[in-house]
């Protein structure tokens, strides 16, 4: 495989509602900031790429099939190749992946990956229903069909297990909310506190409304290159940001899409095929999971995503990284429901199963330098949504994880500054960054691991 | 003091506008115009009747429909789904049913939904349950009856329930719904 260079990125507003513009002209915003940001204009940019890769979730929300080729199309890249990839929450991480494939495998020197959701063309719980379409429609769906019901069922059986509690999953709303208010391109910029949180209207119960994301109208673009792109980049008169920013972890991973047909698997099941690294070396660990299971405790249950971990893990190998929390210096994850934030902690080695409450309220997933208004017992060790999440930035399902990708690139070019308008968001010397993508209740999830290079 | 409503609550809908403004001419200065012009949204009903299959997993709805639980199970390794599989995610082996009615249940996960999709919305609030079966591998997704909403507890997790059923089948999964067990 080839290595593969994330060169440029860019996003459009997201916001609840974008009637100015359809989707092919919210989505050339996001790819004119990208090809703007490497010093090329339109017409070089658009001949030097080899092709595309589209990522939209819904068919229903724009009432459109093969909105991706009308995308290609308005932004002048036809006959070049492209496709669309969908899979849920995940569909933009899971597009940056098979971009990345084309680069690697050589079947492209330049591709674009880019991604959109239009879901204001329809009232919010009608939205809601077509979200929870991406349930089983025999079974689950008839029963009350609604996502943030889904997830409250497993934050329910999260906090009966392990005494995770409303304040600590509050407190990442807070977090992310805060982030966000330097974030330019964020949907929502507030300060609250967990007061606050709790006492907005209750949504699914313990979740109220400022635990959860909302929808949003809104597009991303990432440009990826092998180092014969780069040449051919340059050679046109391209700025690539240096040091270069160089994809060098992928890992996916599933799970059954009914959260009624998840295993419960015993202990010796999960050391063996979910732990980490980390985990399988830690006799103090092994211990612990132990004892977890010898009170009743089953993996992953509804409580937790063996997704996230079997992507986390597969991502970690393919990168080289063996303590996550401590080689990691960011990481943007999907943060559709506080509770999910905590789940992932989870599952991609931040803590152990089960600590994930408490690590909520630890600070080490806080920025360091901003004021969020708590008592936070522990310093910034590896800021989990510096960009203020999906609960702040918004959640155009397509866009979502490419959005991760951009903020990731320009972290890692240490050009938060410039983008934002801001450099509080900046985390101070990002070397290596994860992006984490997550669809259905937890049935694709996608986590890649940008370096920048030197 | 309770916090009143500061947002009325909005819904699609409103008067046909018969004649849209345009400019009368048509020369480059009105043109130019037509840039600043706010976007024109039209409303566009959609609705369509599918002919659903529950396919294999048929039978389970007949036996709601006749007030029994079914689940299904691999005949070798006896994986039994609360939820039907037609066949079974470990070997591949077409399951059997066998009917789990009468089997002890508890609640292994709930929340109270206040809110919903379009199509629930009326029946909010309501309380939607994992059910965990003796002997049964996997869950089933349910209502559950009988508790308050309002008073929602982490102490229902772990509450002994047992089925009810309709009385005049849907032939949906909600033909079955849980109430707290007697005791």
């Amino acid at each position: 495989m080839r290595p593969v260079y994330a060169v440029s990125g860019g996003v459009s507003k997201f916001a609840k509602a974008r009637p100015d513009k359809t989707f092919q002209a919210i989505i050339k915003e996001a790819y004119d900031y990208a090809v703007t940001d490497l010093g090329l204009d339109f017409a070089t940019f658009t001949r030097l790429v080899d092709g595309s890769v589209a990522s939209y979730f819904s068919d229903h929300f724009a009432r459109q099939l093969m909105a991706g080729i009308m995308a290609h199309d308005y932004l002048g890249l036809c006959p070049k190749p492209s496709h669309r990839v969908e899979g849920g929450g995940a569909t933009g991480g899971i597009c940056l992946q098979e971009a990345w494939k084309a680069i690697a495998s050589g079947t492209m020197d330049i591709c674009l990956a880019y991604g959109f959701e239009t879901m204001s063309h329809v009232e919010t719980w009608k939205g809601n229903e077509f979200i929870a379409l991406a349930s089983d429609i025999s079974w689950d769906y008839p029963v009350g069909g609604f996502y943030s019901g889904y997830y409250a069922m497993m934050v329910t059986r999260h906090m009966k297990e392990f005494g995770t509690t409303v304040e600590q999953m509050a407190s990442v709303s807070v977090k992310n909310h805060m982030n966000a208010y330097y974030n330019p391109y964020a949907q929502k910029r507030n300060r609250y506190t967990i007061a606050d949180v709790r006492a907005a209207p209750m949504v699914a119960w313990p979740m109220t409304r400022l635990d959860i994301c909302v929808m949003s109208d809104g597009a991303a673009a990432t440009i990826l290159a092998s180092e014969e792109g780069l040449k051919r980049l340059e050679k046109a008169g391209a700025k690539v940001a240096r040091p270069l920013v160089r994809m060098t972890g992928l890992g996916r991973g599933t799970d059954a899409m009914r959260l009624s047909d998840r295993p419960h698997l015993d202990y010796e099941t999960f050391l063996r095929d979910y732990a980490t690294e980390q985990e399988k070396a830690s006799n103090e660990t092994k211990a612990y999971y132990k004892k977890l299971w010898d009170h009743g405790t089953r993996y992953p249950g509804v409580h937790s995503f063996r997704a996230g971990r079997t992507a986390g893990n597969m991502a970690y190998k393919h990168a080289g990284v063996h303590d996550p929390l401590k080689e990691i210096d960011f990481v943007e994850l999907h943060d559709a429901y506080t509770s999910s934030e905590i789940q992932t902690y989870e599952d991609m080695g931040l803590c152990r199963y089960g600590e994930g409450g408490p690590f909520a309220a630890s600070g080490k997933a806080f920025m360091p330098g901003i004021d969020y208004g708590l008592k936070l017992p522990e310093k910034p060790e590896c800021p989990v949504n510096p960009s203020g999440g999906l609960i702040a930035c918004g959640h155009p399902v397509g866009a979502t994880g490419l959005m991760q990708a951009v903020f990731a690139i320009w972290q890692l070019q240490s050009t938060i500054g410039k983008h934002f308008g801001d450099p509080t968001l900046q985390v101070k010397d990002a070397k290596r960054g994860a992006i984490h993508s997550h669809a259905g209740t937890g049935t694709y999830v996608s986590v890649s691991i940008l370096e920048r290079e030197g | 003091m309770t916090k009143l409503p500061e947002h009325r609550d909005e819904t699609l809908g409103g008067y046909i506008v018969h004649g849209v403004p345009f400019p009368v001419e048509t020369d480059p200065d009105a043109l130019a115009f037509l840039k600043r012009m706010a976007p024109l949204q039209i409303e566009y009903p959609y609705q369509v009747t599918y002919l659903h299959s529950y396919g294999q997993d048929s039978p389970w709805f007949a036996g709601a429909a006749n007030k029994h639980l079914l689940a299904t199970q691999d005949p070798q390794s006896g994986y039994t789904y609360g939820t039907p599989r037609g066949h079974d995610m470990f070997s591949g082996a077409e399951t059997r049913w066998i009917d789990i009615t009468d089997r002890p249940a508890k609640v292994h996960a709930f929340t109270v939904c206040h809110f919903g999709s379009e199509e629930f919305l009326p029946e909010t609030p309501f309380v939607l349950a994992l059910i965990e079966f003796e002997d049964v591998n996997t869950l089933f997704l349910t209502r559950l009856m009988g508790v308050d909403p309002l008073a929602a507890t982490l102490d229902w997790i772990g509450m002994p329930v047992a089925p009810r059923f309709l009385r005049n089948s849907k032939l949906k999964p909600t033909d079955v719904y849980f109430i707290p067990a007697k005791c």
